[in-house]
């Protein structure tokens, strides 16, 4: 009798106990963020380590978002040209890439290069801090480590996402200019005028405000997985820390791409 | 040196990005930063079908202006367009604005056709003369059932 109870209910047994655990950590991962946020406010306000950050986070990514959004611009570039030519009206190229740039590539893909670069970065450090107990260290000498370690790295992910998302589009749109232009001979007077009058300013904000979005989102997610490494149940010190780099990437880009699509569906 | 070489990269970095950030916002946002350059007139059309908040306001080919607003006149049930124009273009109290596709299925804009009168039309004034947007289906049916 009780053999068979539980295996009846051993399928929603396990389903309760996944539900609650999501649930919860999606609960962590909200105080985590609302702690570190609260305390970016408290005097003294830290602005050379965010500096530092802004330096790593946003300034060493410039070349890497400068050769993705080039190719990036010229191969939209392309294939737009290639379906475009075939209803004869090639001539908005421009309007085609600058929108898909501005609207989705260029929050998205910004996001997930820095997500590849920084935010896996990010995770490792705090996570090596943590197993090596640097993190209980500075908890001793009476150092929030949430708002050393954490606030500067959000509010330096908030300078940079939206800046490096402007380049990332700037470029794309001198990529797409490159292709279309240069290599398949669009006149080029109509591809800025076409970018000029389709793009209105609804699109920049939103692009804007999904990178602000994301940027909070990485620098959260990869700066908690890295603080709480030695609470995973996977493994411990170095393991931990692998496990913890590999899911805050993981989670991060998946919920970037989630975000992306709900944000879209509420700015249009 | 070595310190303020991380300073100066981020300064960069930072100048750059605004660089971005300012064209995207101005030049293909077109937010406006010195509000000054325009002046309002306004128009009533019959139908605006098909003309949008921002296409441009072209004389003789070239843009002088862009739709601002597209409201209706509820009193005379009519359309009520109202246009920015740039400050160093006139236009006179009996020009007539129409509505012109470009192209055989382009975007609708607006066409202002200048008259001959010696008075001009000072900001917040109406074009009386207008022309409504040419429904192109409406035409076909009126040629094939014979009308035209």
């Amino acid at each position: 009798m009780d053999q068979t109870t539980n295996s009846v209910f051993a399928p929603f047994n396990w389903l309760g106990r996944f539900s609650i655990a999501f649930i919860g950590e999606l609960g962590a991962i909200g105080i985590f963020f609302i702690h570190a946020f609260c305390l970016i406010f408290s005097l003294p306000l830290q602005v050379n380590k965010t500096i530092q950050q802004v330096f790593f986070i946003g300034a060493k990514s410039i070349l890497i978002i400068l050769l993705v959004g080039i190719f990036t611009g010229m191969v939209l570039g392309l294939q737009g040209y290639y379906t475009l030519v075939k209803f004869g009206s090639e001539g908005v190229l421009g309007a085609a890439v600058a929108l898909s740039l501005i609207r989705e590539l260029g929050p998205v893909m910004t996001a997930i290069m820095i997500i590849a670069r920084a935010g896996s970065s990010m995770a490792a450090e705090i996570g090596i801090m943590r197993i090596s107990e640097q993190i209980d260290a500075l908890d001793t000498m009476d150092i929030n480590p949430i708002r050393f370690l954490v606030s500067p790295r959000i509010v330096a992910s908030l300078i940079s996402f939206p800046l490096l998302t402007a380049i990332f589009d700037v470029i794309g749109i001198i990529g797409g200019y490159l292709s279309g232009v240069v290599l398949l001979g669009i006149n080029s007077g109509i591809y800025f005028y076409r970018i000029e009058s389709s793009v209105v300013m609804q699109d920049v904000s939103g692009g804007f405000i999904k990178s602000l979005v994301f940027g909070i989102i990485v620098s959260t997610i990869c700066c908690y997985q890295g603080y709480f490494t030695h609470m995973r149940p996977g493994g411990f010190g170095a393991r931990g820390v692998s496990l913890a780099t590999t899911s805050a990437v993981v989670l991060s880009c998946v919920l970037v791409l989630i975000v992306d699509y709900v944000l879209t569906s509420f700015l249009l | 040196m070595k310190k303020y070489s991380m300073e100066t990269i981020v300064g960069i970095f930072v100048f750059i990005g605004l660089l971005c950030v300012g064209y995207l916002t101005v030049k293909l946002g077109k937010v406006e930063l010195i509000g000054g350059n325009n002046y309002i007139l306004s128009a009533r059309f019959n139908s605006v079908s098909g003309l949008k908040t921002d296409s441009s306001v072209e004389m003789a080919g070239v843009e002088i202006g862009r739709v601002s607003k597209i409201g209706l006149d509820l009193e005379r049930e009519m359309a009520l367009v109202t246009l920015k124009i740039r400050k160093d273009v006139q236009i006179t109290d009996d020009a007539i604005a129409s509505i012109k596709t470009s192209g055989m299925i382009g975007d609708k804009f607006v066409k202002i056709t200048p008259g001959g009168s010696d008075i001009m039309l000072q900001p917040g004034e109406t074009i009386t003369e207008t022309e409504s947007a040419i429904d192109l289906e409406e035409l076909i049916s009126e040629y094939v059932f014979g009308s035209v």
